[in-house]
């Protein structure tokens, strides 16, 4: 073998070491979180765990669902802030601003991302929950605040993706829509758009996630009362939060129940995220 | 009888001047057709007759172009209505990744023809004008980008015909297809020359000569000749016209 196959040789063995290496991780991760917290959900009873409604831990009383609903909650108002906002600026940047502004929006947007999670949190704290309390009643620590600082934290990543994704419709298209004496609109709303679905339905999916996900924020403004909410301004927990509140101090089967909590959410956001992969492949030739 | 005047039209891309000083008239029901070397500005003279430059940022013009009488650069010009009545087919074939039956109708959904009957009649007509009714009566609702090259781009051309204008503006219709589907599309112009005025920019000189009634030769921005076809070919007035005509430049 000459020198040079033998480098080209070494270097493909190092960087699949490598690769291998950081899959290996992610999957020792998983195996560990599912290791740990499956026993516990079965000895306990799958659908009590699931389904039960009483989360007290040190009377061994693991009643998942006010979590999962507060979860489910959160994000979906985070979605509903989120995606009207996120879509219309998108639109907006994309159909009708010039290049130079966009230029200049789109990595200041992309900038916000970067923001911790619990600087948004602390301007939940500071200015939202008591805007709540004041005006619209309640403790302030509300389904209401999580989802408005949750809806703000996604939009960085629907309008981003929104805008790659309108941006890689053709041109052609919207030069042949208005050459039929088309309005902007009407080109973005028949023909613009529908090209780009499957592009901001994963942007859309992608913000899902990152809204499921999220702790510090949540937990500074949401209320963590471990209760099914009956209205917006109720105080909510969710899964992520009830890891995070209690992991420093529990023990036992206690801390096994916090591993099945992560379990339930692994597989949330794994359904989620393939659900995003699969919308975004199917795209239209 | 002319139905597009332009007069002493200027065109600029911010600093550089694409169009300088065009003065000239394209008759009703003619096909028109502008040659000229690459760069030379027929494209940006075309597309200034459906004001599809508005497109493009920092642009100027100055001058007139009077369609049926009326400058279609006057403030309150109704963009809508001029781009329904001067038609566009492009380059490349551009259908929307949508069905046979979305991309003809587009035209009229998008004026507000929402009737039914007044669609259904429409398409069949249209589809028929271009000689894709056969063919694609059965498979409306196929995706229009499964089509072949020639059909896409007739299919560009029945879209625009639905919606009823009046003059169409042909950007090098055939230079995408190959030799037998560029005769058949000239066929089709010829055909449609009977109901529409027709300009096309083409690069391809033996196209305007088989097809076009009058020529226009564009050099760096210049109209240096403009004439009936016929005379443009064999009898060129300017020696720049003769030179490209005859292949020594260009």
């Amino acid at each position: 073998m000459t020198r040079l196959e033998r480098n080209e040789k070494l270097t493909r063995l190092a960087l699949l070491l490598v690769a291998f290496s950081a899959v290996s991780i992610l999957l020792v991760i998983t195996i560990f979180i599912f290791s740990e917290g499956t026993p516990v959900m079965f000895r306990y009873g799958l659908q009590k765990f699931l389904f039960g409604l009483d989360w007290f831990p040190l009377e061994k009383s693991y009643g998942l669902l006010p979590m999962i609903i507060g979860s489910l909650f959160v994000t979906a108002g985070a979605l509903i802030i989120g995606i009207p906002f996120g879509l219309a600026c998108a639109i907006v940047l994309t159909e009708f601003s010039s290049k130079r502004l966009r230029r200049l929006l789109k990595p200041i947007i992309e900038l916000l991302a970067g923001i911790p999670s619990v600087v948004y949190g602390f301007m939940g704290v500071v200015i939202l929950v008591p805007f709540i309390r004041d005006n619209l009643g309640g403790p302030g620590l509300s389904v209401l605040a999580a989802s408005i600082i949750l809806g703000i934290m996604i939009l960085p990543t629907v309008i981003s993706i929104s805008i790659d994704s309108l941006e890689a419709v053709p041109r052609s298209y919207r030069e042949g829509s208005i050459a039929l004496g088309a309005t902007r609109w009407q080109t973005t709303r028949m023909v613009m758009f529908p090209a780009a679905k499957s592009g901001i339905i994963a942007s859309i999916i992608l913000g899902m996630g990152r809204a499921i996900g999220e702790t510090m924020a949540v937990i500074m403004i949401a209320g963590n009362a471990a209760i099914i909410p009956r209205s917006l301004l109720d105080p909510v927990r969710t899964l992520t939060s009830n890891i995070a509140l209690e992991m420093g101090y529990a023990a036992g089967e206690h801390r096994e129940a916090l591993f099945a909590t992560g379990v339930i959410l692994f597989i949330i956001i794994m359904v989620l995220n393939t659900i995003a992969n699969l919308t975004s492949k199917r795209r239209t030739p | 009888m002319s139905i597009i005047e332009v007069k002493d039209l200027n065109f600029f891309y911010g600093r550089f001047q694409a169009l300088k000083n065009i003065n000239l008239s394209i008759d009703e029901r003619k096909i028109t057709g502008l040659i000229g070397p690459s760069g030379c500005g027929k494209t940006t003279f075309l597309r200034s007759l459906n004001r599809m430059n508005d497109l493009i940022e920092d642009v100027h013009i100055q001058g007139r172009v009077l369609i049926d009488g009326v400058d279609i650069y006057d403030q309150g010009t109704d963009l809508q209505k001029l781009r329904k009545k001067v038609g566009m087919v492009f380059q490349r074939p551009n259908p929307f990744p949508l069905s046979v039956f979305d991309n003809v109708v587009y035209g009229l959904r998008v004026h507000g023809v929402l009737d039914k009957n007044t669609i259904e009649d429409r398409l069949q007509w249209s589809l028929k004008c271009v000689q894709l009714w056969n063919e694609l009566k059965d498979r409306l609702e196929v995706n229009a980008l499964s089509l072949s090259g020639e059909q896409q781009q007739r299919l560009c051309i029945a879209r625009l015909i639905a919606i009823e204008p009046e003059i169409l503006l042909m950007d090098e219709p055939c230079s995408a297809l190959d030799l037998i589907a560029t005769a058949r599309i000239e066929d089709l112009m010829r055909e449609l020359k009977k109901q529409y005025t027709i300009v096309i920019v083409t690069h391809n000189m033996q196209q305007a000569a088989r097809v076009s009634d009058f020529t226009g030769y564009f050099l760096l921005g210049e109209l240096i000749e403009f004439g009936e076809t016929d005379q443009i070919f064999t009898n060129p007035a300017d020696s720049r016209t003769e030179d490209y005509i005859t292949g020594r430049f260009g």
